[in-house]
Parts: C-alpha cells; structure tokens; sequence
C-alpha cells in the first residue's frame, strides 16, 4: 500500500479530515481573535485600539460568514447539514456548531455591527441611489431614529452585546479545541489542554490578522498609520502569544514525562511526517522568531520604520504559525494509526471538492467579502457623511 | 416613556428573531421524520429498514433440510462444525430457487489449501499439510472426502464421482503440526 | 448429489416455507423478534482462528463491503519474548485471502486476531454522532442510519478501534452491523457461519441458554482497549497482551 509505514488498522489508510477542516479551526479562530481586539477597546477602554474597532468586527464578519463553507463542502451530504439545526444530538460537541455559530452570528456580530453603525445606515439610506438606497433602507428595519438618546440607547446595548460576546466568542472557538479534545481514542487531539490551546493561538491569529489588515488599508488609502494604535495591538499580542507557548509548551513537557503508551508512535511522527510543518513551520517559525521579534520591540527603543517592519513579518509569521498549528492538529492526529504500529499519509487532492485549489480560494473569500463590507459600511470616518448629517 | 420609543428599533430587531424562530418550528415539523425518536435519538424507522436487507448466505439449517445425507455425514466426521457455506460459498440464491440457481462445485485444489497449508503462524495441532509434499498438486477429494476428511472414518458415503473408496499409500500423516 | 425424486417432492415445499419465513424481513412478518429480548455480542476465541480469511470474505459478500475497506478484518501478530509492547502486525488485504506462509523455526509467538466493530454498550462514536444517524439499538446493536448520516467522519475519528469508514460512493459512515438483517431472523452473522473452527461465534447475553454464558465463566476473557471503558461487547479468549 503506497504511503503506509508500519502496521494500520485496514480503513485508516484514508484520511477522512482534509485541508478544508484545517481551514475551519483556522477560520473561526480569526473570527474569535479579530472579536477579543474589539472588545479592547469596547469593554476595556483600551483607547489606543480603537482605529481598528470597525475594522476588526468587519473581519470578524467577513470570515464567519465564509467559515460554515468548508465544513459544508467537506460532508458526504452537504444537503442534509439542515439535520443539525433540526435533531442536534445533545451529546456531540459538533452539534453545536449551528447554534453556537448562528448565535454568534446574529445575536453578537451582526447586532453589535448594526447597532454601532446604525447612525452611518441611516444616513446611506436617505442619500444614496438605486439598489444600495434598497439596501441600506432593508438594514434600518424601517426604523429612521437616530436622536441623541436613540443612538445612546444603542452604544449601552452594544455595550452589553461586547460583554455577551467575548464568552460568545470563546464558545465559538473553544467549542472547536473540544471537538478535538474529547476524543479520546486519539490521544494526539485528547486533552482537557485543547480548547485553551485553540482560544489563545486563535487570539494570536485574530489579532495578527486585524493589524495587518489595519497596516494595509491605511496604506492603501494613502493616510498615516496610528503607530500609538498598532503599538498597543502588538503588545497585546506578544503577552496573548507568551501564554500561547506556555500552554503548547505545558503540552509538549507534559506528553515526554509521562511517555504513556502513544509516545513512541508520536514522538517518531513529529520527528519524520510532521517535522517540517511542526518543528520548522509551527514553533521555529511561526512561534520564536515572532516571539523573539516582538520582545526586541518591547525592551529596545527601535524607530518606526523598524517596528513597522517587525510587526509586520511577525504578524505574518504568527499567522503561518497558527496554520500550520491546525494543521499539525488535524493532519497530524490522522497520520498515526491507533495501533501506535504505523502510518499513513496524506495525499491532498488539488482540484476535487476537498482540494487545495478550493482551499486557497475559501483562504481568498473572505478578503473579497471583507472587501465588499469595508465598501457597504466603511470603518472610517467619511467626511461626507458628516455634512448630511450636520448639514441637512 | 420616551425611553422605550427611543429603542423601538431594538424591537424590531428582536421582532426578526421571534420570526426567524417561529418558521424555524413550522418547518422543523415537516422536515424531521416522524419515527424519529422512537427508541433514542434516531430515526426508530431505520432499525426495521436495516433488518430487511436481504440475506445472501443461507445459513447450515436451511441446506440441511433438502441435503440431509450430505449434513449426516458431516456430523460424524471432523468437519462437522465447517458450515456448508464456508466452502460452497453464499448460496441463498440457490435455497430460494433450487432447480435454476446451481451453485458451482469448488475446486479442493485450491480450496483446501487455504486452511490447510502448513504455517509456524497457525495454533499447534490443526491439521496442515506442505500441498507440495503432501499429494503433489492432485486434488485434495482424490483421497479425502471433504464432508468427513479424516481417511477411513467414512468409507461408504462419497462426496462425489471421483472420489476413490478406501485409504491410499500416500496417507502422509493427517496431522503435520508445527515443530 | 443424490437426492430421489421423491425425496425433493417432500422436501421442496417444506425448505421453501421455511426460506420464506428466513427471507420475511419487516418486522411485521418477523413478529417472533422482539428487540427487548436480546443483547448481542460476539466472541472470539483466538486460539482457534487459523488465518484463512473465510470471515472477512463472506462479509464483504453479505454486505457488499466495497474493495478496500473492511467492516471485519484478521491481523497476525508476531510477537517475539522482549517486545510486548511492539510486535509485527500484518494484515495483507484485511487476511481476505489468508497470510503468507511462516516457516517452521521462527522465534517467538505467532497468532491470529479477527477484529470488527466491537458494539460498545458506552460507545464513544454513538456519542459524537452530531445529528444522531448512528445509535445503539434496544437489542445491543450499534447501527448507522444512512439515510440520515451527513458523512462528517467524526464517528471515524472517535473510534479507538479503527472499525468504522466513510462509504466510497455513498458517501456516508458504514461498518459492522452484526448482520443485523440476520440475527433478527435466527440465522447468524456471515462472519460466523463461514468460520470453519467456531473461532467466532454469535452470542446473546440475554439468552438464558446462550453458551456464552458457561465459556464466560470457565474461560479468562479480554476486551479490546479496556482502559478506553467503552463497554465492548465483542469478548476474546485468550487475547494476548501485545494486541494492539
């Protein structure tokens, strides 16, 4: 059989988790992380952060609403994904997706969205033409009410929908680290360590995320990067990734003490089939050499153009890591047999439903749907906007 | 108070929901099929569906009431514990329709060996034979009848039409177990 | 085959009344089953296993198991005096067609160990099912509706026995069902009825006459993976401590 070493059970020669359920960890993980750089500001007062308020919460939209697409295009039948809204089986972890996911959707993102930009809606209602006047005057609800206690009844709800929403946020991702974590037939995934592990890599990921998207569009519109702001989102996210390593490092430690019967098998793997995307990929490149990056910024006086450059090979860095880390999970997790006698090997297909290509485009999507949204509702102060309402 | 018609928007919003959810349980009440439930969280439908897959191997009882020389035979011998089909393969389609489904005679050369080869792996004390050593590629039935194998435990019933009577000079003992 | 004339005028109609009643497969023609009587498991003796693949071959032809994929399989084990915890296993094709000869003069244990979906009374992989398209029967059988399976693949992964697969055209979970199509009609599995030692035998804990209760109690017997606790009811004499 090509591509097994060793002995595995007869039907484990098949990986049934493909590229696309590496994408989802991944995906909702941008979501919870771009959400929790929000809440710095919204719940914490972290006034440094806010150029980015807006455009994290766009983020976090843009990639939720494509994150149910690799899942769906990975199932025998699609079509019957209904069946989890219908009969949910209180018992499976993945059941909850489709509540944790609408939840978070329309009761989190979309309200706290609406309700922050309700004002902006109002006003594109009344101005604009044709098909947006359409749209926009759809997302008012009929209602036109924006007076002074309108809009301050708005920003105490919304106030509340950011509380409610950073333990939503946490369920979102964290429901995903436990999907993996409660399998206890596979004891690369089974660890009470994985939905912590999950949430603060997601937050790394999510945060990395928003400030290079921030660092983009700034430049792409021709104005100044707040270097206060993306100071203080680098800083965020050094201490969130020190706590990141310290969990996969607890992990790692943990697992070569107690050397319980998988070891062997493990251990073999991540030193063969999983050394390039694990050891190179995921920790040296992806996890120290941002870390090491990001603590020259904290302790050394560096100029701007420097710390621009830093921040902007960590964030990436940081991003290649997080994926690679999914990967690593999820690929990783199949590759060994649970005989601990063996392996199998992953052969991603390129064209085909589960392949790269559709990978690489579901990675793609959400730039094109954040595209779309920063034109529908853009984060951004517009100086025309200010004349209508002012000047009417 | 002025309050709430400042927040009506908020209602509104909340209105969507209330919507959203009510469609939600009309459509629900169609879509999840009415056996579900029954004895778990299933469809109790699909236990009923799953027993009437049909059958493919007819099982020893239902041969042994049309062959009962055969199945006599058989039970004073060593192979009495063998069902039918574990050599003549699944025959339902014949149990169903006897006179037009003829199933086909297996060949020993071939069929016999697969238990029977000799190999260190297999437990001390069934019978294996070297095929080779033992009979030279001669058909297993030329000596033994495969329905009570052991030579001369039944010299008197035969499997079939070239299978000759009696004990040969090449009895090579029955049991070759491993060292 | 030399069965009179008259012979099969008599046993004709009488096998074909019989087969009918074999064939009746709703339950309402079966009234004589009732679910609430019986609690399957199977048991396999090792000792007795000889590798010739008869099971894992009359599986697949009962429940057109397609190529490649197995819902039962045989392993051979070697296990030599200091590797307990690291023996050679091979299973070429699943054992669909035996193993390959081992000559006389090797060192250490050799023997056989037929696997199949051990119908965990806890199991984990019901657990996980999101939409409920895979249970445990009021009987003791652990069955996928594939009608109603979404092809997720998290019972396959939540397996610790490796017993489960997704279908290659239907796209959905498939396994072992204990041929369940069968034991609700009194006959027994095809795994069963093709194993030419008794190394596999069908058993009815609920049945007061069932041999299994005398073996459990004369014989030393192991589940597969104890420590996972998923109440296996598939029971094996003589399973050696380097099964895996």
């Amino acid at each position: 059989m090509s591509g097994v070493e060793g002995y595995i059970y007869p039907n484990e020669v098949t990986l049934y988790w493909s590229v696309l359920i590496v994408l989802y960890p991944f995906i909702t993980g941008l979501v919870a992380g771009a959400f929790i750089l929000a809440s710095l500001e919204r719940v914490f007062r972290v006034e440094a952060v806010k150029p980015t308020y807006r455009l994290a919460l766009l983020t976090a939209l843009a990639f939720l609403l494509v994150a149910p697409l690799p899942l769906v295009l990975h199932l025998g039948h699609p079509f019957r994904s209904p069946e989890m809204y219908f009969t949910p089986h209180d018992t499976s972890a993945m059941a909850m997706f489709g509540y944790v996911y609408l939840w978070y959707l329309m009761a989190v993102l979309v309200f706290e969205i609406w309700l922050d930009y309700r004002r902006e809606i109002v006003l594109l209602s009344q101005t604009s033409k044709g098909l947006l006047r359409l749209i926009y005057k759809v997302m008012t609800l009929g209602s036109s009410n924006i007076s002074e206690r309108a809009l301050h009844i708005d920003d105490k709800v919304g106030w509340i929908v950011t509380l409610v929403g950073i333990p939503s946020a946490f369920l979102l991702h964290g429901y995903v680290g436990f999907i993996f974590g409660s399998i206890k037939a596979n004891p690369w995934w089974s660890s009470p360590l994985m939905p912590v592990v999950f949430i603060f890599s997601a937050m790394v990921s999510g945060i990395a995320a928003v400030m290079l998207l921030y660092m983009a569009t700034t430049k792409l519109r021709g104005q100044k990067i707040d270097m206060c702001c993306v100071d203080a989102i680098a800083m965020y996210m050094f201490y969130i990734f020190i706590i990141d390593f310290s969990l996969e490092m607890l992990d790692l430690v943990h697992r070569v003490y107690e050397a319980d019967e998988s070891f062997r098998s493990l251990n073999f793997m991540v030193h063969t089939k999983l050394y390039f995307s694990q050891i190179v990929v995921q920790i040296c490149l992806g996890t120290i050499v941002p870390l090491v990056l990001l603590f020259l910024t904290q302790v050394a006086k560096l100029e701007e153009m420097a710390r621009k450059r830093i921040y902007i090979l960590s964030g990436s860095l940081a991003l290649i890591g997080v994926l690679a880390m999914r990967w690593n999970v999820v690929i990783g997790g199949q590759l060994f047999s649970k005989s601990f006698l063996g392996y199998t090997t992953y052969k991603m297909e390129l064209v085909t439903r589960e392949g790269l290509l559709v990978a690489v485009g579901l990675t793609i999507l959400p730039l094109l749907f954040l595209w779309a949204l920063v034109k529908l509702l853009p984060p951004w102060p517009d100086k025309s906007l200010h004349e209508a309402a002012t000047g009417d | 108070m002025s309050g709430l018609k400042d927040a009506g928007h908020l209602f509104r919003f909340a209105g969507l929901f209330v919507l959203a959810f009510l469609v939600f349980l009309v459509v629900r009440s169609y879509v999840v099929p009415k056996s579900f439930g029954e004895y778990g969280h299933y469809r109790g439908a699909a236990i009923g569906e799953i027993a009437s897959r049909p059958v493919k191997f007819a099982g020893h009882q239902t041969c042994e009431t049309c062959h009962t020389d055969i199945a006599d035979t058989k039970t004073k011998g060593a192979h009495a514990h063998v069902n039918c089909e574990a050599c003549h393969g699944a025959l339902a389609a014949h149990a169903d329709d006897p006179m037009t489904v003829t199933p086909v005679k297996p060949d020993t050369a071939v069929l016999c060996a697969r238990c029977h080869t000799t190999s260190a792996a297999k437990p001390v004390g069934f019978p294996q034979v070297d095929p080779a050593d033992h009979s030279g590629g001669v058909p297993c039935e030329t000596c033994h009848n495969p329905h009570s194998p052991v030579i001369g435990s039944d010299s008197s019933a035969s499997a079939g039409s070239n299978s000759s009577a009696g004990s040969s000079s090449n009895a090579k003992a029955a049991k070759v177990g491993a060292k | 085959m030399k069965i009179s004339r008259r012979h099969l005028m008599i046993l004709l109609p009488a096998a074909a009344v019989a087969w009918k009643h074999v064939l009746a497969g709703t339950p309402e023609d079966s009234p004589n089953y009732q679910m609430s009587e019986h609690w399957w498991g199977m048991l396999i003796d090792i000792p007795k296993c000889i590798g010739c693949g008869n099971c894992v071959r009359a599986c697949q032809t009962e429940n057109d198991v397609p190529d490649g994929f197995f819902r039962t399989w045989v392993e051979r084990y070697h296990r030599t005096d200091w590797h307990l915890e690291n023996p050679e296993v091979i299973s070429p094709d699943g054992g669909k067609e035996g193993f390959p000869v081992v000559q006389a003069g090797e060192e250490g244990k050799f023997f056989f160990v037929p696997k199949m979906c051990n119908h965990c009374a806890d199991s984990p992989c019901t657990q996980v099912c999101p939409v409920g398209a895979t249970f445990v029967t009021p009987d003791g059988v652990v069955l996928i509706d594939q009608k109603y399976c979404l092809g997720c693949a998290y019972c396959v992964q939540a397996c610790p026995y490796g017993c489960r697969y997704i279908h290659p055209t239907k796209k959905v979970a498939d396994k072992c069902t204990l041929c369940y199509h069968r034991i609700t009609k009194g006959l027994t599995t095809a795994c069963c009825e093709a194993c030419p030692t008794g190394a596999r035998q069908l058993a009815d804990l609920k049945n007061p006459n069932d041999p299994i209760h005398e073996f459990l109690k004369t014989h030393t017997v192991q589940v597969l993976k104890p420590q996972m606790a998923t109440g296996a009811k598939a029971f094996y004499n003589g399973l050696d401590g380097s099964v895996r």
